[in-house]
């Protein structure tokens, strides 16, 4: 049995902000009580975790990992690496794959690589459709069975409505959620940067927050009729968060996800053409930071996920229009959400909850909790170190990160997946 | 990023060799550096001069230095650069069109985007100027097979060319290149490594942002048209009229009357002149957006009208080239309704007669687009001669 005694433990899920011990045995969470209460126990290795913050493990909903396919941008194993690092225990990744998850074979190749790497835990995203064509449903309830935790077809919207319904109601039944990349392309067409006056200035062809919006609309709508759970994919305009709030308000059941990045950067990044702030969907203006802000304040938001897509510079470091898009994330989704807290925008327990206990939550996993009986994944922090993310720190096969060079406060220093301790003082256990 | 940095400094010195050459005599100098008689091309005694003004020429004023925008060069900058086109027209119309101002330096032409009249007005401006120059296409690069623009940009380095002329299809690629070349200089200079020659990067063209060069060419003609008196080309009043979201010309245009204290007033239909154009440029000067020509053409003084691309019904910006022609053809009775008497008109070319201006402006007395394709080899002259004599100062080449 092990022991974590002496730190702050925050857990959202059960209102929990203090001086308690949490004791894990085997996979498991044992128990958890007031400070000093297991301590007349025996046989306990015991981590000392004064000084330092002791929450769920960070579940992200949100990660591209390119295998299999694309094994030259990252792989299971690095991505699993960046994970830990990064605090987080359980990752979801997204099928857009080559070939696309959409099969029993390639939801138990990632399952199996996850497993070898033995580091967080790796949970399939399966395709929707066949290839992610939107032409084809794919086997929903195979892949559901073979372990995928939510069906996406992200990097392209569900093009086909009427396909879109159908899932819903197998989704129903299967009782996953559909994550949704919400661009309509017959809008955003060759697009690279928010449409906007700077777009306008800078001569870029503009991917305008309407092609968002209108998605957004539509699936609100099939949600409702379907009753069938509707998550969406780093929501990025102020019109999709109001919304999305008004969906729940009329509950119907919808969640949502913002990106680290949506959440403190705006198009200005973009400015002198760098194409390592290059995203789909792009940086909005400073209203859609604050709206973003704001809903994940009030619950609009559930999650934030990190829409860790690596790339070559081979692809990033081009001409801007060219670039491909997506950036880095996982070993900085967390500092980058304490600068929020840093700066008084966002309550610590919030975001916590968002990093946590609110992805489970929107994908159901039996995760993100330190509750008694639980899984135990658990994550220390250490929340005054001052760091600078370097480009060496990034244990990805690919750099494309916005934030190298940026200094952060609050470090990981140890997560437990499991019960098993992955990191221990910032380092990768093997 | 700095672009242009030397031209006022270097303009300076231009016209003090312009000035020197008139007292000068010695004819035998002269034949040794031009190596021939009949031509007495001002930019011949540029190397005495700058002989002369060695101290002062190796000052950091220089560096780094590209033309990448219309948008980053102050209106001095741009009075200069007009005043010393001007001075280039003259070499062009010579018997022999060739001064010895640039020899021995470099210019690669990189077109990676089809274009005639720019590569070759380029290409003509270097060879007037006695620069080796090389050209570069899409098809025929290496970019064809798969290069890297990065990768392009440090081959091109390695060979030491003073200016790269680079007309891409997406909007920055210029810019990206010149900070590459840029960091890589840092980067040399840290090192303590003696960097020869400074390549600059002249922007002819990057997808819709801008085109530099044309929009000289373009306040060029209007200088001449206008007495050679920039104040006489201030303080008016320039529709342009047209495609204006696709168009980088209409960037660097609007830049341009800007620097010029003009007002500015963009016309066509929302799908072509998006709100977006006031939040882009107001803080700039005087812009307005018009929809319809009557309102647009309003005592305007030049009329810049712009190439309609015929595909555009595919993005539906128009239903139909008719509808676009019926509302917004520049013709001879619609300027002498809506505008004035004496207002000039300017098309970067090619035009499509008929649909975007009428056949009766382009024969009419009104027309300056001819001037336009004639003042663009002067510009190039001037803008090459800048940057490549700028740069050549800087640590001295071996």
């Amino acid at each position: 049995m092990i022991l974590i005694s002496n730190g702050r433990v925050i857990d959202p899920s059960c209102d929990i902000d203090g001086e308690f011990d949490v004791l894990i045995e085997g996979e498991k969470i044992k128990d958890i009580a007031p400070r000093g209460a297991f301590s007349e126990m025996s046989y306990v290795t015991e981590v000392d975790a004064k000084g330092m913050w002791v929450i769920p493990g960070l579940i992200d909903l949100h990660v591209h990992l390119r295998e299999p396919g694309q094994e030259w941008k990252e792989t299971v194993l690095t991505g699993s690496r960046a994970a830990i690092l990064g605090g987080y225990t359980s990752i979801c990744c997204m099928p857009n794959t080559d070939p696309a998850i959409h099969s029993e074979e390639i939801v138990r190749y990632i399952i199996d690589k996850g497993r070898e790497a033995n580091l967080a835990r790796v949970l399939p995203i399966g395709a929707v459709s066949v290839d992610r064509l939107g032409k084809e449903l794919a086997p929903l309830s195979e892949l559901a069975e073979a372990g995928c935790v939510a069906f996406s077809d992200d990097g392209d919207p569900v093009y086909n409505a009427g396909l879109m319904r159908r899932a819903l109601e197998w989704c129903r039944m299967i009782g996953v959620p559909i994550s949704c990349h919400e661009e309509d392309k017959s809008i955003s067409g060759c697009g690279c940067m928010n449409e906007s006056a700077l777009s306008t200035k800078l001569g870029l062809t503009g991917l305008p927050g309407v092609a968002e919006d209108v998605m957004v609309a539509r699936d609100i709508e099939l949600a409702r009729e379907a009753n069938s759970p509707v998550h969406f994919c780093h929501v990025s305009t102020a019109r999709s968060v109001e919304l999305i709030r008004r969906a729940k308000n009329d509950n119907i059941p919808v969640t949502a996800e913002v990106t680290p990045h949506h959440l403190v950067m705006t198009e200005q990044a973009v400015a002198e053409y760098d194409t390592y702030s290059k995203m789909s969907p792009p940086l909005r203006k400073e209203e859609d930071r604050q709206a973003l802000i704001a809903g994940l304040c009030d619950g609009t938001l559930d999650a934030v996920a990190s829409d860790h897509a690596p790339h070559e510079d081979d692809v990033k470091k081009i001409a801007f229009e060219e670039a491909a898009m997506g950036i880095l994330g996982l070993q900085t989704s967390m500092p980058v959400i304490f600068d929020l807290v840093h700066e008084g925008v966002l309550p610590l327990t919030k975001a916590i909850d968002v990093l946590s206990t609110g992805p489970a939550r929107a994908f159901r996993l039996n995760a993100g909790t330190l509750q008694k009986g639980s899984p135990a994944d658990v994550a220390l922090v250490s929340p005054d170190k001052k760091w600078t993310f370097g480009q060496d720190d990034i244990v990805s096969i690919s750099t494309n990160s916005p934030f190298i060079g940026r200094q952060f406060q609050g470090a990981v220093h140890t997560v437990f997946v499991g019960g098993e301790v992955k990191l221990q003082n910032g380092k990768i256990c093997i | 990023m700095k672009t242009m940095g030397c031209i006022l400094y270097k303009t300076t010195l231009f016209n003090e060799i312009l000035q020197e050459h008139g007292k000068m005599e010695n004819a035998a100098l002269q034949e040794a550096m031009t190596g021939n008689k009949n031509i007495a091309g001002t930019p011949s005694l540029l190397q005495g001069g700058a002989k002369k003004l060695e101290g002062v020429e190796r000052s950091s004023l220089c560096y780094p230095d590209h033309l990448l925008s219309i948008e980053s060069l102050t209106s001095e900058q741009l009075t200069q650069l007009i005043e010393s086109s001007n001075s280039f027209i003259e070499i062009s119309e010579r018997e022999l069109k060739k001064v010895p101002a640039l020899r021995g330096k470099t210019i690669i032409n990189v077109f990676l985007e089809a274009s005639t009249r720019t590569r070759v007005s380029f290409e003509i401006a270097g060879k007037r100027l006695s620069a080796d120059t090389i050209n570069i296409s899409g098809s025929g690069s290496s970019m064809s097979k798969g290069e890297s623009l990065l990768d392009m940009a440090r081959t091109l380095e390695a060979m030491k060319p003073d200016v790269v002329v680079v007309r891409h299809r997406a909007g920055g690629a210029p810019h990206f290149l010149a900070q590459e070349l840029n960091k890589r200089y840092e980067k040399l200079a840290q090192r303590g490594q003696r960097v020869s020659t400074r390549t600059a990067i002249v922007n002819a063209g990057d997808g819709m942002h801008e085109h530099p060069t044309q929009a000289l060419l373009d306040i060029l003609t209007l200088y001449r048209k206008f007495d050679q008196d920039m104040k006489k080309i201030s303080g008016k009043k320039v529709a342009i009229v047209g495609d204006i979201r696709h168009s980088r010309v209409a960037r660097s245009n609007i830049w341009a009357h800007f620097l010029l204290g003009n007002e500015v007033r963009l016309v066509g239909p929302p799908t072509l002149v998006p709100q977006d154009y006031l939040g882009a440029f107001a803080e700039g000067g005087k812009i307005s957006i018009h929809h319809d020509l009557e309102s647009g053409l309003e005592d305007v003084d030049f009329i810049m009208v712009l190439r309609m691309q015929l595909e555009r019904q595919e993005g539906f910006f128009v239903p139909n080239l008719e509808q676009y022609t019926r509302l917004y053809c520049v013709t001879e009775q619609r300027v002498r309704n809506f505008a004035k008497p004496e207002t000039v008109v300017m098309h970067p070319g090619p035009v499509n007669r008929g649909i975007e201006i009428s056949r009766d402006i382009l024969e009419g007395e009104r027309s300056l687009i001819e001037e336009q394709v004639k003042h663009g080899v002067a510009v190039r002259m001037a803008v090459l001669f800048h940057l490549a004599t700028g740069r050549s100062s800087e640590g001295g080449e071996s």
